[in-house]
């Protein structure tokens, strides 16, 4: 265990008391509650700590936050594995182990570094320019490209974590707790508003939490601290740290994440979920959501060592850690000397600070200079010394117009390069909501300008950059949010800040080099995308900024471009030599920071996903062994297979006991919707092909449905239940489709007709026992019901106690056999089930599946929906010319009428019948007249159904076929993928009593 | 050092290649010259494509190289590539199950397969194969038809079992409990990816060296028409003349057929798409599943590519809708379960244009010199060039290529659609 050597003795904000040990990269270090594993590593004096992505150029952390582009970690190993972090974001936990991604074998010695020698080689877009010998050889080199790819590596397996989402209302949501945030919230929640704030950090304060100002003559931490206990003590404001605004939609809808046991590691209370994601409707959103400072760009700007000055003040001031002996500074604006200042204080070396600004003045300035830190007007950073770590840097004076150097330079030995090119208003969530940006000349930064949604900008994100702003600003935007939202104003006193002037700054989008070349020059440093890049891409047209930033990657890493975008484009700006705002900025997408895929499922997973729908006599099919299929939604049987039978077997068998005696099938999950009201005939004759104004109460019928292009959309039995009610039957699947598509007529088109359809699918458990003995069996569990079929005929229905249980029986058929369907409440659908069963087992009463269903009604040539339809199919291509009216209008009549579906040579049902007995088509199979050598063959049609039938002990096939009803006996072939055929014979599309005696009973 | 060259001669395209690669590299890559001019807008054209997205720039690149029709300009309104050739998840493969659409995508990728080297650009095309989940009993049907047809019609495809699908995808969950278990699939090994800008890129410059002007930053803002004849484009650069005007503008034909007085059978919709964070590959084909409503890949960076659902109601807002994405993360995450503490890095929408048999529409309309390619919904990326194959023929001749004749705008009259909504979408 190394000790500590960069932690200062004292300050901070950690906990002395509480060591924590860790490992990265396979050595084990120690640091402090409180820590960041970036805070803890410097504190040990590592800067390495990862690889770019295209050149494998040595990084160390460059920043403290969210704009994190060097320090990207591979935390934890196997199932709770999680690549791709950021240092600078993962607090540190007793135990912890994470290691740098994207180099081999090491982060120190990484053989992919040969990249960088390569570089000149490899510009922005170079693989567009080659690869591209010989012929189709890009697979090859790709398989070479693709063992580069990725940062860190996916978890080993399942996630054992489980993930929350909350749903919110709030009269306002403040985004960002740092002064403005948290002036706003108090503002607001003072004046009683329904107020949520919520930051990134484990602490309120923002920046206040390392740069050591003052609010209200408190220490601004200690000021953080008392704002958000006030704010707990408030009733109705809402405090969520370790809580990222990820996502601004409209109608103020807004996504925020909150790792709410990351921060804890193993220690985790089970109980707890990792991460929770909240969905906000605000009435009003504050967003204070600060600013990131800009980088500068020059020569070697990117080795280990270089890091933002706000990160190095924050560093010593909040983690108590020196991030380096001897620094040199270069900035372009005030801020930086308030942390030369400190850094000066904690014990670095203060070697010189550059100011590209030819004449800096102000009290930061001053306050250095009297601190006897020398000060270089004009002057910038050209170049930097060193391999993994920084060791020097040139300065050298610039020119008046900043494009060229004026003078030689001077070498300033060092192991702390702290840069600062003024600030970038965090103004993401803002564009997210569409609002529009301004160009500040004077900040040389893009600033919230029109806003569209409820919302305002306060502090950083504001472009206010002074304390004493941030806090004004955030104060009048909580309690005019407030107001907004119907609370009164008072919003108690403003806090105060010393009020500091802010000096100008001097905007040089990239600082020149000796060479007079910015190949070195890096803007995005995870991408390894340089001030050459740029040029490049504009040299060769790529001139819109969405063009220069796919063609370079610019922004496109990881951190999206927090600290590469807007030095980027003004580095596109100055080489197409057009002012920045005019060349605009790249759309700012959610989220703010990655979320966990997990996070976003929610509770959404396992069984939870798509839950899966269940009949009342589910158990009771699981119990016996049932094998089942996914329709829809819905579990349903397929087949009952007995003891070392197959499936094939279990369905012949199921298949025959229908036919010889008698079947039980569950058919609860058949679509079911309750229609009443005068104008329900009225829609019955709309929706359905045929006619309904003769239906009597007590009759049932079977109706087709299509859709306005005419084609068949789903099929089902409608019986009429009283003067003004009917029980519509769908498809299993089409259940939803299908009171969606009635719904829509009724409510779009007939908004006046009186009738309402109601979905009872679940209201009811059905079950239909078919077969010979059907009606015996039937006769033992009802009371005073007459089953004969002259008092009881096919389609009708008769309500009767059935086991002693009211129910409804409908005398339909799917199978072709004598057939009652019985509907009974679905909470009595388990105990009619087991009293059917009871007295069936002297009939051999059989439960059948799916299958068995679909092998019966194939045999009777019945139509499926969805197997002989395809959305391409009209009733005549079935044949079913008599189910659609002649007389009547419907939805769909026209299309019927079209040039194409009256056309000869459509596709029509036929049967198929294969020379060989046994041999069964597959259904699928495609239909050709002649059996060419090999493909292409001319397709006549498809196989639609297909099975063994036990019943005739034969295969039997439906096909759709072009002309088909005119081919009756021609011989056709269905080619298969093993390149064999089989030969068929095209029939009528019915096997079995084609008279349908049997189903009459 | 930011000088920019003057503009390349037509016809002095800079050849790429490792070797001029490498010559450059000793000037420091600063002599390359514009990959496409940026002309100001001639008074007139022979035709003018609107568009100038992947399937525009295709049509005027195939109309100068195939029909010798070199005065040509494409008008864009924003950016080369900006709408939806930008914002797919860049999928490419044949496996259609009509005839007429097996056609019209297999042409266009066969002109894939040598696309790179025809435009010398390296589009990246990546065939590493495009597998379809089936996950119920009617999936396996509809494969089993598909696959057959695919098969028929001379295209590759195949069909792998549970146990096939887990070798090529190591990291997907097969076991039979899971709540939409993968029971098989279809595989076409010549599908893939490619960089879908590098797709439009390449067609601007092969274009642009032909003699087609690009003019980005034009808006067209009117159709204008005399005695039943097309005579050119209002723009917010100024009237532009043309003898034809073929438009290419996926999702906004409505809005441009509405300029001509037209009426298109079209809705527009957002579509949802993502991309993580970049990991180590762990996925090496496209594997799409219609059942859950996903479809992923990972590209060469490393980061999984994941399309989402269509929002259900009708919008021009190309904008990421969360609660799309919501409701396909969980089934994500039951396909491939490591994928649960990824992080999503980056979500958008692109605008489809959707006809109701989610077939395209490709066609001469009742304006003389009027044409429009469009329709193309979610799929349009992998037509890319066949579309402008097929388009640049109709465009020349004034009458449609063989291909792209069923595709007419007549078939919404006759009846004769081309319904590709993965046949039959119920179950019984």
């Amino acid at each position: 265990m190394t000790r500590q050597q960069f932690r200062l003795a004292e300050g901070g904000r950690i906990d002395r008391d509480r060591p924590l040990s860790f490992r990265f990269n396979g050595r084990a270090y120690q640091g402090y509650a409180g820590d960041t594993l970036a805070s803890a590593l410097l504190a040990n004096g590592v800067h390495l700590v990862g690889r770019s992505f295209k050149y494998h150029r040595p990084r160390g952390i460059f920043s403290a936050g969210a704009e994190e582009p060097n320090a990207i970690i591979q935390l934890e190993t196997g199932t709770r594995s999680q690549p791709d972090l950021r240092a600078t974001q993962v607090e540190l936990y007793e135990g912890l182990r994470a290691k740098s991604v994207n180099c081999w074998p090491s982060v120190r010695f990484d053989l992919a570094a040969i990249n960088s020698r390569l570089a000149p080689l490899f510009p922005a877009g170079f693989y567009y320019k080659t690869f591209m010998w010989p012929g189709r050889a890009w697979h090859l080199y790709e398989a070479v490209i693709r063992r580069m790819a990725g940062l860190g590596v996916a978890p080993t397996g399942p996630d054992p974590d489980r993930y929350e989402k909350t749903h919110i209302h709030a009269d306002v949501l403040v985004a960002g707790g740092g002064p403005a945030g948290l002036a706003a919230a108090l503002a607001a929640a003072r004046a009683g508003a329904r107020v949520i704030l919520a930051d990134e950090q484990s602490a309120f304060g923002g920046q206040l939490l390392g740069n050591g100002e003052s609010v209200d003559g408190k220490p601004g931490a200690e000021w953080a601290a008392a704002a958000a206990a006030e704010l707990v003590d408030l009733p109705d404001a809402t405090l969520l740290p370790r809580t990222t605004v990820i996502g601004y939609f409209d109608d103020n809808y807004l996504t925020l994440c909150e790792r709410v046991t990351d921060h804890l590691g193993p220690a985790a209370p089970p109980e707890l979920p990792r991460q929770r994601l909240w969905k906000v409707r605000a009435r009003h959103v504050v967003l204070a959501t600060g600013a990131h400072e800009r980088p500068l760009v020059f020569q070697g700007n990117d080795r280990p060592g270089v890091m933002l000055a706000s990160a190095a003040q924050s560093y010593v001031n909040r983690y108590a850690v020196r991030p380096g002996r001897r620094a040199v500074l270069c900035a372009n604006n005030d801020s930086a000397y308030r942390a030369a200042l400190d850094l000066q204080e904690a014990g670095v070396e203060i070697a010189a600070i550059a100011d590209l600004r030819p004449a800096p003045d102000g009290a930061g300035v001053e306050a250095a200079r009297a601190q006897g830190i020398e000060v270089l007007p004009g002057q910038a950073v050209v170049a930097t010394q060193g391999g993994r770590h920084l060791t020097g840097v040139e300065i050298a004076p610039l020119s008046e117009d900043g494009n060229a150097l004026a003078g030689p330079s001077s070498t300033e030995k060092c192991d702390l390069l702290c840069v600062s090119g003024a600030w970038n208003p965090a103004v993401h969530l803002f564009s997210q909501s569409r609002g529009k940006l301004r160009y500040d000349e004077g900040l040389a930064c893009f600033v919230p300008g029109r806003s569209v949604q409820a919302e305002r900008s306060a502090g950083a994100c504001n472009g206010r950059f002074a304390l004493a702003d941030c806090l004004a600003e955030g104060h009048a935007a909580g309690t005019a949010a407030a107001a907004a939202a119907g609370h009164g104003d008072d919003s108690g006193p403003v806090p105060k800040a010393e009020a500091e002037p802010v000096g100008a700054i001097r905007a040089v989008p990239c600082v020149p080099s000796r060479s007079g070349r910015a190949n070195k020059h890096f803007l995005d440093l995870q991408n390894d995308v340089t001030a050459a890049d740029v040029a490049l891409a504009a040299r060769e047209g790529y001139r819109s900024v969405e063009h220069t930033k796919r063609y370079t990657t610019l922004g496109m890493g990881t951190d999206q471009g927090k600290t590469s975008n807007v030095t980027g484009l003004s580095v596109l700006a100055a080489a197409l030599g057009r002012p920045v705002p005019e060349v605009g900025t790249t759309t700012f997408r959610p989220p703010y920071t990655p979320v966990t895929f997990g996070t976003i499922a929610g509770r959404d997973v396992g069984d939870l996903a798509d839950p899966a729908r269940m009949t009342p006599m589910h158990h009771w099919h699981v119990q016996v062994g049932a094998v089942f299929e996914d329709v829809g939604q819905w579990k349903r049987p397929y087949c009952y297979p007995r003891q070392g039978e197959s499936k094939r077997e279990a369905v012949d068998r199921e298949c025959l006991a229908v036919r010889n005696a008698v079947g039980i099938l569950d058919a609860s999950t058949l679509g079911k919707i309750d229609i009443q009201g005068p104008d329900a005939r009225k829609l019955l004759n709309m929706v359905y092909t045929n006619a309904w104004n003769k239906l009597e109460v007590g009759r049932c019928r079977y109706g087709l449905m299509l859709g306005e292009d005419g084609m068949i959309f789903d099929d089902g039995v409608t019986s009429r239940l009283a003067e003004d009610r009917y029980l519509m039957t769908t498809t299993t699947g089409n259940a939803a489709r299908v009171l969606e598509w009635l719904e829509e007529w009724l409510q779009t088109e007939w908004p006046d007709w009186r009738v309402y359809c109601t979905s009872v699918t679940e209201q009811f458990a059905t079950m239909t026992i078919c077969g010979p003995k059907a009606r015996d069996l039937l006769a033992e569990l009802v009371d005073g019901l007459d089953l004969d079929p002259a008092a009881f005929p096919f389609m009708s229905w008769r309500a009767a106690a059935v086991a002693g249980v009211p129910a409804r029986i409908f005398k339909i058929s799917f199978t072709g056999e004598n057939s009652y369907e019985i509907n009974v409440p679905a909470n009595y659908g388990m105990a009619v089930w087991s009293a059917i069963m009871n007295a069936g087992e002297k009939y051999g009463i059989t439960p059948f599946g799916t299958e068995a269903m679909h092998v019966l009604r194939a045999e009777k040539g019945f139509i499926m929906v969805g197997q002989e339809t395809d959305g391409t199919i009209t009733p005549h291509d079935l044949g079913m010319d008599w189910a659609v009216s002649k007389t009547k209008d419907f939805l769909g009549k026209r299309s019927l009428a079209r040039a194409d579906t009256t056309r000869a040579g459509r596709k029509q049902l036929v049967g198929l019948l294969t020379e060989a007995a046994d041999a069964v088509l597959p259904e699928g199979g495609q239909i050709v007249s002649e059996l060419a050598r090999k493909p292409p063959m001319d397709m006549i049609g498809h196989v639609t159904s297909s099975y063994y039938s036990a019943a005739l002990g034969r295969s039997i096939a439906l096909a759709l076929i072009k002309g088909g009803r005119d081919r009756g006996g021609e011989t056709v072939h269905v080619p298969l993928l093993d390149g064999s055929s089989i030969a068929a014979t095209v029939t009528e599309p019915r096997f079995y009593d084609s008279e349908g005696e049997r189903l009459r009973g | 050092m930011y000088s920019l060259p003057s503009f390349a001669t037509l016809g002095a395209m800079h050849k790429y290649s490792i070797f001029s690669l490498a010559r450059n590299a000793m000037g420091y890559h600063e002599d390359w010259t514009e990959a496409w001019r940026s002309p100001a807008p001639q008074p007139s054209y022979d035709v003018v494509i609107v568009g100038g997205g992947g399937h525009g720039l295709a049509t005027a690149y195939y109309l100068a190289k195939e029909h010798g029709v070199t005065k040509v300009a494409v008008l864009e309104k924003g950016w080369l590539g900006g709408g939806n050739t930008g914002r797919n998840t860049t999928i490419i493969r044949s496996n259609y199950l009509w005839d007429e659409s097996a056609a019209l995508y297999e042409k266009s990728l066969q002109l894939y397969e040598g696309l790179s080297r025809d435009l010398n650009y390296n589009i990246m095309l990546s065939q590493r194969g495009v597998l379809n989940l089936a996950h119920t009993e009617h999936d396996l049907k509809e494969m089993s038809r598909r696959v057959h047809a695919i098969r028929l019609n001379g295209i590759d495809s195949d069909i792998l079992s549970p146990a096939q699908v887990k070798a090529a995808v190591p990291i997907i969950d097969i076991s039979p409990d899971a709540r939409y278990p993968v029971l098989g699939a279809s595989l076409q090994k010549r599908g893939g990816v490619a960089r879908h800008d590098a797709v439009a890129w390449g067609f601007a410059r092969a274009a642009d060296s032909r003699g087609v002007d690009i003019i980005q930053n034009c808006e067209v803002t009117g159709i204008r028409r005399q005695g039943g004849r097309v005579e050119g484009v209002d723009t917010t650069r100024g009237f532009i003349a043309a003898k034809k005007v073929g438009v290419v503008v996926a999702g906004h034909a409505s809005v441009l057929a509405d300029m001509a007085g037209l009426r298109l059978p079209i809705e527009s919709h957002p579509l949802q798409a993502l991309v993580s964070e970049p990991i180590k590959p762990v996925i090496h084909t496209v594997v799409m599943s219609n059942t859950v409503h996903v479809y992923v890949s990972q590209s060469d960076k490393g980061e999984l590519v994941i399309g989402a659902g269509i929002d259900a109601y009708t919008s021009y807002a190309q904008r990421g809708s969360f609660h799309i994405i919501e409701g396909q993360m969980g089934a994500l995450i039951e396909l491939f379960p490591i994928f649960s503490r990824l992080r999503m890095l980056r979500q958008w929408g692109g605008i489809v244009d959707v006809c109701p048999d989610a077939s395209p529409i490709i066609s001469k309309t009742p304006v003389e010199g009027l044409y429009f390619n469009c329709g193309w919904g979610t799929g349009g990326f992998k037509a890319t060039p066949g579309s402008g194959w097929v388009f640049a023929h109709t465009v020349a001749n004034d009458a449609p290529h063989p291909i792209a004749a069923p595709f007419a705008l007549d078939r919404f009259t006759t009846g004769a659609l081309i319904d590709e909504h993965g046949a039959a979408a119920v179950a019984h």
